[in-house]
């Protein structure tokens, strides 16, 4: 019997279940070796669980997808999160920094109709979770690895170094270094390939922490290349921002 | 005899994101449709507000995975008509590129993965690629080819990182670009192959009679910038949109209903750009439309996915033209100094008209921000469509109307990501 693959929806863009379907060379033929038991991006077909791997997209914003997710926990043998909503609780975890009630007014006329939890918090702070693919988006070839790991049972091949070291293996020259350019990348997980540093941008920090992120002497760094404390304060708030490395990383007003 | 029938689909599938919908016969007449999304809310507006306005295009661009460019766009368009910047013109022309990249992957997704499977009866496009694999494997092909061209320009297909206010950070070489021609052409055959393919669906005769809105632009069929326009004879520049487009919180609904001032209701998208811009499709789109049977005005939201096809055939022409006309620019982005004031943006996201409007202070602290996506906007015409059908399908079973309305609703691409998200539809009878 071929193995069941769930993918699961919670408060997030599309974009990492996104990539899945941006496997365009290899779509079909993992379609053709798993079961396609729930992805309804996809598909309106669905079959019921256990679920061999389920795929968890997004971050716990209400008490219905509180819920939900252990309820996903519970028919799933293995549980892996994809992205940094689902990974760090994503751009809506700013909200888990000041006060929902002012969120919800500022967007919306009557906030009586809005249910919503004071935090957004990552799925691993609800269930246990097996393995924790970083990125905003994820790189689809780490998620086709990670997914064919977990089939064949093995551990995922994903390297928890920096952006640092993708940079020394493409060849891109250091942008800090180079052009006096402020760069998360010493701190941030690998996995994008050196992107913006190859597009002479700095690392804004979208895969979140790498494993072991000594922020404390980035700041510094960061601070003489000429950002403010506002800007250093904001480069760590963005996607990745209830990270507990990137949250201690800059005090908050 | 009275009549008393509940039909519910928890969870609609193939749109991008979570709603519902709930339809009520009484006797076999319509009693009340109403669409419920409930995608949980991210606050993107609220949390904009303490944050530099450079920020705008990354942040903005997280709102949705499938159309993070037209964000960015229509951010980057905001803020440099606040600071009084217009980007030369090689600058505007590669962002036009890396839109017609992601109008190829979103249109290719919908066509073939989404919709498609609607008219061919089949649950999705893995379960229709066992049967007819070589249409699935071209969709497949030119989605490739739209997400190439935004890898190339953008660094990523998803929330691309080399967009910024002024311009971008790194302008690719000619060499670089001239790697996409192939697979450009490839994609242009794919395009009109996908014309032909998507005309010969059955359509049902339906005819929607709302106000037909979008971006017009005298140098082309407007994408990454351009005036309202309306079929009743509006044209405003994105500055006036508030003064002609009111957006009102219903309780049923994270996303909020927008409408015209004086109460009508107004569609945005293909339909509508198809509509008023017609004259402006390349050569090779232009007649594919018309050998497709397509005539402009086209108000029949099931031919959308032919009008779709016919937008593919163009944004491949286009991005091979621009392409061609392709000069670096002496600098990849003009420098923007942040001013105190208002700034007003506009584009054509796949899915219809994104208006982004952000109030800043004097060292570029976005004081609020104010973002009206394409599905908000069409929310209202979506829920008149469904009623009228429903109307006249009263004698359907529950399982072919239940069919019927999700195929309705998918007609319009809603993103409920942008929107907010969640579609369960319920169809009770009494």
């Amino acid at each position: 019997m071929k193995p069941k693959l769930a993918v699961w929806k919670f408060a997030s863009c599309d974009g990492c279940q996104l990539s899945l379907l941006d496997l365009e060379d290899e779509l079909l033929a993992l379609a053709g070796a798993v079961e396609l038991a729930e992805f309804r991006e996809a598909t309106s077909g669905t079959v019921e669980g256990p679920y061999d791997l389920s795929l968890v997209e997004g971050s716990i914003t209400t008490a219905h997808d509180a819920e939900r997710i252990r309820a996903v926990r519970s028919a799933s043998k293995a549980v892996v999160t994809i992205g940094a909503c689902a990974t760090a609780g994503g751009i809506q975890a700013l909200r888990n920094f000041g006060n929902v009630d002012e969120f919800v007014a500022a967007v919306y006329a009557s906030p009586e109709y809005i249910s919503t939890l004071e935090t957004s918090t990552p799925i691993a702070a609800h269930i246990p979770v097996d393995f924790e693919l970083h990125g905003c988006p994820v790189n689809k070839h780490q998620l086709l690895e990670v997914v064919t790991a977990f089939l064949h049972g093995r551990k995922p091949g994903i390297p928890s170094t920096s952006v640092c070291t993708e940079c020394k293996r493409r060849g891109v020259v250091c942008v800090t270094v180079a052009h006096g350019t402020p760069c998360l990348g010493p701190v941030t997980h690998a996995g994008c390939g050196a992107l913006c540093p190859a597009y002479n941008r700095g690392c804004y920090g979208c895969f979140g922490p790498m494993e072991t992120p000594n922020t404390a002497a980035l700041v510094p760094l960061l601070r003489h290349l000429g950002m403010t404390d506002r800007g250093v304060e904001r480069v760590f708030s963005t996607f990745n921002a209830d990270a507990e490395p990137f949250r201690k990383a800059v005090p908050r007003g | 005899m009275a009549e008393r029938r509940t039909i519910r689909t928890d969870y609609l599938a193939r749109v991008e994101g979570e709603g519902a919908m709930t339809v009520r016969l009484q006797d076999g007449r319509v009693e009340h449709v109403e669409l419920r999304i409930f995608e949980p809310p991210r606050f993107f507006e609220a949390l904009l507000r303490g944050r530099s306005c450079l920020e705008a295009p990354d942040i903005t661009a997280r709102i949705c995975g499938i159309c993070p460019v037209a964000y960015q766009t229509s951010a980057v368009n905001a803020l440099e008509d606040l600071c009084g910047v217009d980007v030369p013109a090689p600058i505007r022309l590669l962002r036009r590129l890396l839109y017609c990249g992601e109008w190829i992957e979103s249109h290719a997704l919908h066509v073939y993965m989404l919709h498609a499977p609607d008219f061919l009866g089949y649950a999705g496009a893995v379960e229709l690629a066992r049967d007819a694999p070589q249409a699935v494997e071209r969709g497949l092909a030119l989605k490739k080819t739209g997400n190439q061209v935004m890898s190339v320009v953008g660094g990523r297909e998803i929330h691309p990182i080399n967009v910024r206010v002024g311009g971008f950070y790194r302008a690719p070489s000619r060499g670089e670009l001239r790697s996409l021609v192939e697979p450009l052409e490839r994609a242009r055959e794919a395009a009109l192959e996908t014309v032909r393919w998507t005309a010969g669906f059955d359509f049902p005769e339906r005819t929607v009679e709302c106000t037909l809105v979008a971006l017009s632009d005298d140098d082309g069929y407007a994408i990454e910038r351009g005036r309202i326009r309306s079929d009743a004879g509006l044209e405003i520049a994105p500055a006036d949109y508030d003064e002609h487009f009111v957006e009102e919180h219903v309780e049923r609904s994270t996303a909020l209903h927008s409408h015209l001032r004086d109460g009508g209701t107004y569609l945005c998208g293909p339909l509508a750009r198809f509509s008023l811009n017609h004259d402006q499709l390349s050569d090779a789109a232009r007649d594919a439309a018309h050998a497709a049977g397509l005539e402009a005005p086209c108000r029949d939201p099931f031919r959308s996915i032919v009008v779709r096809s016919v937008e593919l055939v163009h944004a491949c022409d286009e991005a091979l033209r621009l392409i061609d006309i392709y000069e670096e620019p002496d600098l990849p982005a003009v420098p923007v100094e942040p001013v105190a004031g208002t700034g007003y943006g506009v584009s054509e996201a796949p899915r219809g008209l994104l208006y982004h409007r952000y109030r800043v202070d004097g060292d570029g602290t976005i004081l609020d921000a104010k973002i009206v996506p394409p599905t908000s906007q069409n929310q209202l015409a979506i829920e008149d469509d469904l009623r009228d059908v429903v109307s006249r399908n009263v004698d359907l079973d529950d399982d072919a109307l239940r069919g019927l309305c999700e195929q309705t609703i998918r007609n319009y691409d809603p993103c409920i990501s942008c929107a907010t998200h969640f579609l369960d539809l319920e169809v009770e009878r009494r």
